[in-house]
């Protein structure tokens, strides 16, 4: 029991890291394309980031699980090529980067939107290329954005629970995170270990959101 | 030599105008372009470091050419030798001062000579700090020197000034004639004060929506009208009324409305809408303090 309890948490942080990490990596390009550009298509693009915010997350993993499924275009064409997702923690990693994706963009959109289009300006004159402008000047000056967004969508994907019921299940060790197991141990009447999951979750989270907002004070008051 | 003769229109409060540079620059020339907000100023220092494009024309530094329309040159700002000074300081708030400067340096620049800057400008003993720890000021100063570090052929100044009060404005006058001189770079200056024009500038260009409507050196500035008039004053014609035998023109001078009296031929030269000069000659002004 003690096994499976460890398993469940290990894949429930396992699973919010790796989506956090894929998320940063398609969320900067995103939000600087959101918050920069002035293209017509863009509020398409806006909407469709932040449907999962008001999106029942049962729809979004009725529609996952239906595009997973190996009778499915995609699904059958992924199964051919040895991949699976539904019910397999890929299929987990995706849906959640899906869900949480407005979690992380909006901060970051947020952050850039606020920085002032001079020092960029600035730095071009200065003979470097948008790259590197990217880099040295325009991410430290949202480094509270992607505080933000990581936090947010770390713990988002910890919480999932309707998305992660509908394309992952129930299995242990595989798609079983610590929010199905709660729900699981509870329907089977075994409150002690439906507590166990839940208060440790409560202090994990609250530990973690406790150190990124007193480092992020300390960085902020190193500046002044 | 900087030659530029360029085309582009712009959006302004009172409709779009049709602003059309024409000018020539000598190397280490300081040059200043004055005139209303609105007028083009700015996006004349914009186009020539290749942050905003024009419509049509070229600009041509030396032998280089930095815009040429025909033939669909267009040199990035990167690619550009030129320092610019923003409105806003522009410091990049995550960087201390001298971070900012060893960025803005090419891998070529000497410390000796971001030293030599710094210590122009009284910045060496705030080296360390952050941005947002200094007084505008202090801000501006790093802000020229960085845009100074890489040797610009043009060094570009948008209204540096206009933020700080005047003792700091004039002491930052003082350094920038100090640097044009030691260094000798080609300067162009946005301002909106024609005293500081005065005082810094080898000629200063006038311009009025989106043309350069005289250049002169300063002192000639002032005295070289064709007019013979001794006060000139630019003023926008509201209306012309007949009035048997004469004409009376009501016009917007600055923020007061003008009555005149013309006669018929110079009449029928004005018209609603256009802007003319109301010329005075020396005799006849008179003068008294402002309370």
């Amino acid at each position: 029991m003690e096994s499976e309890f460890l398993a469940t948490m290990v894949l429930t942080f396992k699973l919010a890291s790796v989506t956090t990490l894929i998320l940063l990596v398609i969320a900067v390009p995103l939000a600087w394309f959101l918050a920069f550009s002035s293209l017509r298509f863009k509020s398409i693009l806006e909407t469709i980031v932040s449907m999962p915010l008001v999106l029942p997350p049962s729809v979004l993993g009725f529609y996952l699980l239906l595009a997973f499924s190996p009778v499915s275009g995609i699904g059958s064409f992924l199964m051919d090529h040895g991949i699976r997702l539904a019910f397999s923690f890929e299929g987990l990693v995706i849906g959640s980067v899906i869900f949480s994706l407005p979690f992380m963009v909006h901060p970051i959109q947020a952050a850039l939107s606020q920085v002032p289009r001079s020092i960029i300006e600035a730095s071009y004159t200065l003979g470097k290329s948008p790259f590197v402008t990217a880099l040295r000047v325009v991410l430290p000056s949202i480094r509270h954005g992607l505080i933000s967004g990581i936090v947010l969508a770390f713990a988002h994907t910890v919480g999932e629970f309707g998305v992660i019921l509908m394309i992952g299940g129930n299995i242990p060790g595989e798609t079983r995170v610590a929010s199905i197991a709660i729900y699981d141990e509870v329907e089977s009447l075994n409150y002690a270990m439906a507590h166990q999951y839940a208060l440790t979750l409560f202090v994990i989270t609250f530990a973690i959101l406790l150190l990124v907002y007193s480092l992020n004070k300390k960085s902020l008051s190193s500046l002044r | 030599m900087i030659f530029i003769n360029i085309k582009k229109k712009l959006h302004a409060a009172e409709g779009n105008i049709e602003a059309n540079f024409e000018l020539e620059i000598d190397d280490g020339e300081f040059l200043t372009l004055f005139g209303p907000s609105g007028a083009g100023k700015t996006t004349l220092l914009r186009m020539i470091a290749g942050l905003e494009k024009p419509d049509s024309g070229i600009i041509r530094v030396d032998d280089e050419i930095w815009f040429d329309s025909t033939k669909k040159i267009n040199l990035s700002p990167q690619k550009r030798s030129i320092g610019f000074v923003f409105q806003d300081y522009a410091l990049f708030p995550t960087m201390s001062i001298n971070e900012n400067l060893r960025f803005a340096a090419s891998d070529k620049t000497e410390q000796s000579f971001i030293d030599e800057l710094l210590d122009i400008t009284e910045l060496t003993n705030l080296a360390h700090r952050l941005p947002d720890t200094l007084s505008g000021g202090q801000k501006q100063r790093v802000a020229l020197v960085r845009a100074l570090v890489r040797h610009p052929k043009i060094l570009l100044l948008d209204e540096p000034l206009s933020a700080l009060d005047s003792t700091m404005r004039t002491k930052l006058q003082d350094e920038l004639a100090l640097i044009h001189a030691r260094l000798g770079v080609t300067t162009l200056l946005v301002s909106h004060d024609i005293a500081e024009t005065v005082k810094l500038s080898n000629r200063m260009a006038q311009i009025e929506s989106g043309k350069i409507v005289h250049i002169a050196k300063p002192l000639e500035f002032f005295s070289s009208n064709t007019l013979s008039g001794k006060l000139n004053l630019i003023g926008d014609v509201l209306s012309i009324q007949y009035d048997a035998p004469i004409y009376v023109v009501t016009l917007l001078v600055g923020q007061s409305v003008v009555k005149t009296v013309v006669g018929k031929q110079e009449a029928q030269l004005l018209h609603v809408g256009e802007k003319a000069i109301i010329s005075s000659k020396a005799f006849n002004p008179i003068l008294m303090p402002l309370k």
